[in-house]
């Protein structure tokens, strides 16, 4: 067996689902329903980290304000928290070292086969690639993905990846984008969430490239619920 | 005529090319097809704008399938 293939054990029976679940079987399949919690609790566990160090400083500062150094030491921790949070989700969609060669045009070539004009012409300028699905719209980078949820304010931060190192940077966005339309919600439970907050939040950790693709993946979202309000909450099922 | 593609380190390779109408064009690229997915590559057709399909068996009526690698979250 080739290096990174499943085991025959992991080997399912594809019925349109992704083979890769059988690799995270314990996970439940993701769902419009399962991200919005997500999103919710990541708000909730942001807020547990920061609201206790702001208070600790609040109560300081009241006893004695001598305390005022500590106190604004906790203050920075409070902002830093969710801060390092969205950097780590930023982190997702880094480029990483691209070839110039030969492979890599063949793998942008195939690339661009695979998008529409409007989606390769902001490849070329930010590296990632925009799709859209029925959770939301996708960016898609070397290894990880974007997801803005519908109403363009949420964002949740994917670690997902082509388990072949040695592929062009063209070719692992590739990989994603292919996984990702065979199976959107199979794609979000095979990807592991590294950070799920607000667009605004996870915009400044972001280089130029970064931003002008979230700004527009926030704007398709945000225009797409206000087309279909009736398909927020509602349940999306694997693609056929 | 069709294309199996397999992405790889050198961009993609053509693995096999077929027609329809050439039966021993047709037995090598499933023979081909079935030796990739051996090797751990799963194939995958596109349907139209944003749809893809993961196949076992080779679509001899698809003009383009693509061999990729498996993902993984990282």
């Amino acid at each position: 067996m080739a290096p990174n293939a499943l085991p025959p054990s992991a080997e399912l029976e594809l019925t349109g689902a992704l083979p890769e679940l059988a690799t995270v079987y314990w996970r439940p399949r993701a769902s419009d329903q399962s991200l919005t919690r997500a999103g919710r609790l990541w708000t909730v566990t942001t807020v547990a980290h920061s609201v206790p160090f702001v208070a600790v400083a609040v109560v300081l500062t009241l006893l004695n304000p001598i305390t005022l150094p500590v106190a604004l030491i906790l203050y920075a921790h409070a902002w830093a928290i969710p801060e390092l949070y969205a950097a780590r989700g930023a982190g997702v969609v880094r480029s990483r070292a691209t070839g110039d060669g030969a492979p890599e045009r063949r793998a942008l070539m195939l690339l661009g086969d695979l998008i529409g004009l409007g989606a390769r012409e902001l490849h070329e300028r930010t590296g990632l690639v925009i799709e859209r699905g029925q959770l939301g719209t996708w960016l898609l980078g070397e290894a990880g993905a974007l997801l803005v949820r519908p109403g363009g304010r949420r964002v949740h931060c994917y670690c997902v990846k082509a388990t072949d190192r040695t592929l062009p940077a063209g070719d692992r966005i590739a990989h994603l984008l292919l996984a990702l339309r065979a199976d959107e919600t199979g794609f979000a439970t095979v990807a592991n969430l590294a950070f799920s907050g607000a667009v605004w939040r996870l915009r400044r950790r972001l280089a130029p490239g970064g931003r002008e693709a979230l700004d527009a993946a926030s704007a398709r979202a945000a225009t797409r619920a206000a087309t279909a309000p009736e398909q927020s909450g509602a349940a999306v099922p694997a693609r056929p | 005529m069709s294309r199996l593609i397999r992405m790889d380190r050198t961009g993609h390779t053509t693995v096999a090319e077929w027609t329809t109408d050439d039966p021993a064009t047709v037995s090598d690229a499933v023979a081909a097809f079935r030796a990739e997915l051996d090797q751990g590559y799963f194939a995958v057709v596109t349907r139209g704008e944003g749809q893809a399909e993961q196949v076992t068996e080779l679509p001899l009526d698809a003009p383009l399938v693509i061999l990729r690698r498996p993902i993984a979250g990282g």
